[in-house]
């Protein structure tokens, strides 16, 4: 990695909104100077510093693990928190997640979305008894652990729920990251839930039947997450159900 | 005025609040849980390298059981911790970790049969028990004599905290995200609960609870360079200090990771070296093993990142452009073995250096990684000094881990913890102890004058730069009071932040209107994070030794006759530019296992005068129950089981038992 003889100047133009205000979003130009090494994390916090202290936006582990940062990086999903403004132009658009509720400017409310997800599609182990804790936990086979860690490896940060098709026509779609989370619970044998009962969570135009795929989850996921497959494979097995 | 009651009210969503709250709610109680943040991002996500508990399934691991994960506790805490709660803690883990495995974590489980491991820089061949297949696992991790380490690849952080959030959900658990509280209510020596301030709105509302826990995490971010997340501020900390009343314990107690990356600061995991990585220098030599010839790079983690400043010190760095730096090489971990169990460590290397970690070497420098201390508890989790107030966790100073935690000692924490405080609290709320005794008067007089305290920074005529002051801090803390630390730094260090503190009482802002004003975040939290800083380095300059993560270079032995004590902290005016600090020593003649040398590190500790009687002492009760079954040993040398809630009692099963 060699230095640029001179740093760059980065325009940081972002979409600014404070929802009730009853002012139209507009978008504002930051000029700020590139370092070394600089994510989008720095970048805004630098303006956050140095330019307007009331801008808003979330990070929190910035190294890619929480799941907070997701926005619109020239108009593409994505983690801003591992970002490097070298792999991007010298304007750099910023705009908030659609489909959640916004905050303010940059900040979208994915926590409560992705609550919602959880309470209607049950996304915990559904088991008859409680574990005796002092007893041996029971085997299950390595290869099968690993392929749910696959699937468990989700951040939740809502960019496939910002890149579907169908979630923009449909409110009430589960998108990519539920139906994942279903394929997740499905894979589990400690979950007691049958095809039956994914079903019925899952098995219409809200679910995995609503689906186009377009597939514009599958590209952003910033995980790698194999939604491609695993949202093929869900309709399959719904479908067997379906004609039952 | 408005009031929200709950049975118990659970302030932070991370890994030790999510558990707690799930035993209170089973025990039929009403809580609710606070969290700044939507709870799976707290930063329990970020644990990357797993969880310790004694399950002894792997061929490595046989013959672990609680004795040895307790003995390696209290070695690695420097013989700071609290025995019985190692004992606790050791005892209950394993519960944990199938608990956990039974609410949907995928822990990595035992393959039968040979497979090859990098033990030492070398190629071996492990052959794993048949009769182990598909059991949890375990990796090596630093400090400890057993692999011992449960993971799920280098997710495990993420996959616990997912878990045992969707157990919140299930049983229905309300989190009010983006909520902080911003102080504690309570009046002669009782909590009430808590004020808390709506992030996105800006509405002050009182939480009303018979018990209020404190699960609010570690506060890394009093530091510069630090691999914790930009929430870990340590608000539940300092708010109860803010009531003069509870204690801080063992605040100087500040771990630091050997292996982050540069500069960002962030963590690779210690699983890294558990799986065979090693650290090199400049000249690409392996140092480590030149300072700890028996535990190299798998000591404890106080050890390994003083032995890599030193050994930068000494001329050994690699000079970059962010300053000096050691790498760590885990090429000859293998791609395949990177892909499945480092893959984290393989995006952070991709995304944030842009180098590939099964080709390339990583760039480390230790940064602030951990907060051993925090609330000090009794055993069950309570307030020593505040009733009805309870912490577990990060926040908390239950007192596990003394001068130095152990890697993959801290979730096993929270999630222990969580467990025996819920049903503490549970307990606590059932009791007349429990009862609400609080008038509206009590809650209007603290909601005003935290509305009084917002309303100056928005409308006062402070001149003070909030973020100004925060960098400055950071900046003492990182330069002053490090890994290396020294008298007359720390003396400056204590006096700097002194004056930064009453310069953070008259501060101002740009932005004057109330709601989700972010100005407003780092205004209203610099001077309480000026406190714990003040905790932090107060209590090191009067810490006139060694021990774990406080290394004193003009004190640089640990002095079992003069501290073998916990300092605690209390701010009891809040005018004070100081805390108050008071002692409790550590009862030598009831330990379990009394001072002595870790197995690693300096050995050159002075001796505390009971030590030789209790080591006598001991040795004559091993000799007396000679034939005697372990448990009853131990039961002999420090009984703990009194300690134990009821649900958790009972002996941990493992392969082998003879019944
Ligand atoms: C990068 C990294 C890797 C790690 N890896 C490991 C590992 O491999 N093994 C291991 O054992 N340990 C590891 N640790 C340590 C371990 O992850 C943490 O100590 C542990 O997860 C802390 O959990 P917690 O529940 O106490 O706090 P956290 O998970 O930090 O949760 C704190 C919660 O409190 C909330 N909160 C904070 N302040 C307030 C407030 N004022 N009002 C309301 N809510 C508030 C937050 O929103 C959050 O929900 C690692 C730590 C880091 C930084
Ligand atoms: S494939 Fe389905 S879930 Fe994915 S973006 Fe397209 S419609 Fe949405
Ligand atoms: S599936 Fe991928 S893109 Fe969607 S929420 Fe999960 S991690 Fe994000
Ligand atoms: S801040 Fe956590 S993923 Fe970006």
């Amino acid at each position: 990695m060699s230095a640029p003889a001179k740093p760059r100047r980065l325009t940081l133009r972002i979409l600014r909104s404070t929802p009730g205000a009853h002012v139209e979003p507009q978008w504002q130009d930051f000029a700020i100077e590139e370092a070394e090494g600089m994510t989008l994390f720095i970048a805004l916090n630098e303006v956050r510093q140095n330019l307007d202290p009331s801008l808003q936006f979330d990070f929190v582990c910035r190294a890619g693990i929480c799941g907070s940062c997701g926005m619109l990086i020239d108009g593409r999903p994505g983690l801003a928190c591992r970002t490097l403004t070298k792999d991007l132009g010298s304007t750099i658009t910023l705009a908030p997640l659609p489909v959640f509720e916004l905050i303010g400017d940059l900040s979208v409310n994915t926590g409560k979305w992705m609550r919602g997800t959880a309470e209607r599609l049950e996304t915990w182990i559904h088991s008859q008894q409680a574990p005796a804790l002092t007893a041996m936990e029971a085997p299950m086979e390595p290869e099968l652990a690993e392929a749910i860690y696959e699937l468990d490896r989700c951040i939740e940060c809502g960019c496939c729920v910002a890149g579907c098709g169908t979630l923009r026509m449909r409110e009430d779609f589960v998108g990519a990251v539920g139906l994942n989370k279903i394929a997740r619970f499905r894979l589990d044998p400690r979950d007691a839930r049958s095809d039956e009962d994914f079903y019925d969570l899952i098995g219409d135009d809200s679910g995995v039947f609503g689906c186009m795929s377009l597939l514009g989850c599958h590209d952003v996921c910033p995980k790698g997450l194999p939604l491609q497959t695993q949202i093929a494979f869900l309709r399959r097995k719904m479908a067997v159900v379906g004609f039952k | 005025m408005r009031i929200v009651y709950t049975d118990v009210l659970v302030v932070g969503g991370g890994l030790a609040g999510l558990r707690a709250a799930v035993g209170a709610r089973r025990r039929g109680l009403e809580v609710i849980i606070l969290s700044l943040v939507p709870p799976k991002r707290s930063h329990s996500a970020a644990a990357q390298g797993g969880m310790q508990a004694s399950l002894g399934n792997t061929a490595r691991g046989a013959g672990d059981n609680e004795d040895v994960h307790f003995e390696d506790t209290v070695r690695g805490s420097d013989w700071g911790c609290d025995q019985e709660v190692a004992r606790l803690f050791a005892h209950t883990a394993p519960q944990a970790v199938r608990e956990l495995a039974a609410w949907g974590v995928p822990w990595n489980r035992v393959k039968a049969g040979e497979r090859e491991v990098v033990v030492d820089g070398r190629r071996v061949s492990l052959a794993e028990r048949p009769e182990a297949h598909g059991l949890i696992a375990a990796r090596d991790f630093g400090g400890t004599k057993k692999w011992r380490t449960c993971f799920v690849s280098d997710g495990t952080g993420h996959a616990m905290l997912y878990a045992v959030s969707d157990q919140a959900v299930a049983e229905s658990i309300p989190v009010h995200e983006r909520c902080e509280a911003i102080a504690l209510i309570h009046d002669a020596g009782r909590c009430h609960g808590a004020i808390v301030r709506n992030l996105v709105t800006g509405e002050l509302s009182a939480y009303i609870a018979r018990a209020t826990c404190i699960a609010t995490g570690g506060f890394g971010r009093i530091y510069r360079v630090t691999s914790n997340a930009v929430i870990n501020e340590g608000i539940g900390a300092a708010i109860a200090l803010e009531t003069g009343v509870a204690e801080l314990g063992n605040m100087e107690a500040v771990q630091f990771h050997p292996t982050t990356i540069v500069p960002a600061g962030i963590l690779v995991t210690e699983g890294c070296r558990g799986d065979g990585g090693l650290l090199r220098d400049a000249a690409g030599h392996r140092f480590m093993p030149d300072y700890e010839p028996e535990k190299k790079e798998l000591a404890s983690r106080d050890v390994v990142s003083r032995r890599m400043e030193e050994h930068i010190r000494a001329g050994h760095g690699v000079k970059g452009r962010f300053g000096e730096h050691l790498w760590l090489d885990i090429t000859l971990l293998g791609k395949a073995h990177i892909d499945g169990r480092l893959r984290e460590v393989k995006e952070i290397c991709q995304h944030f250096l842009g180098i590939d970690p099964a080709r390339d070497l990583i760039p480390v420098r230790p940064a602030q990684h951990y907060s051993m201390g925090g609330i000090r508890t009794d055993a069950s989790g309570q307030s020593t000094r505040l009733a009805g107030l309870f912490a577990c966790g990060e926040a908390a100073c239950w007192d596990l881990h003394g001068f130095n935690r152990l890697g993959g000692n801290s979730v096993a924490e929270t999630v222990v913890a969580g467990m025996i405080v819920g049903e503490t609290m549970a307990d606590f709320v059932e009791s007349s102890a429990g009862d609400l005794q609080v008038s509206t008067a009590l809650v209007r007089e603290f909601l005003e004058w935290e509305q009084a305290r917002i309303d100056t920074l928005l409308h006062g005529d402070g001149s003070e730069n909030a973020t100004a002051l925060m960098a400055r801090m950071q900046s003492i803390m990182t330069d002053k009071v490090g890994i290396f630390r020294r008298g007359d730094l720390l003396e400056s260090a204590v006096e700097e932040l002194q004056q930064l503190l009453v310069r953070s009482r008259s501060i101002g802002i740009a932005t004057r209107r109330p709601g989700a004003n972010p100005e407003l975040v780092p205004a209203s939290r610099v001077q309480k994070m000026l406190t714990l800083a003040l905790c932090v380095a107060y209590g090191a300059l009067q810490r006139t030794e060694s021990r774990g993560a406080h290394y004193r270079e003009d004190h640089p032995r640990r002095n079992d006759a003069d501290w073998l004590k916990r300092t605690l902290a209390r701010w009891p005016d809040a005018g004070d530019t100081l805390p108050t600090l008071a002692y409790e020593p550590l009862d030598v003649t009831r330990m379990e296992l009394p001072p002595g040398w870790r197995g690693y590190g300096a050995k050159d500790a002075i001796e505390h005068p009971a030590t030789e009687a209790r080591a006598a002492e001991i040795a004559a009760i091993r000799a007396a129950f000679g034939h005697a079954d372990r448990y009853i040993l131990q039961q002999a040398l420090m009984p703990f089981e009194q300690l134990v809630p009821e649900p958790f009692r009972g002996r941990n099963e493992r392969l082998g038992d003879t019944p």
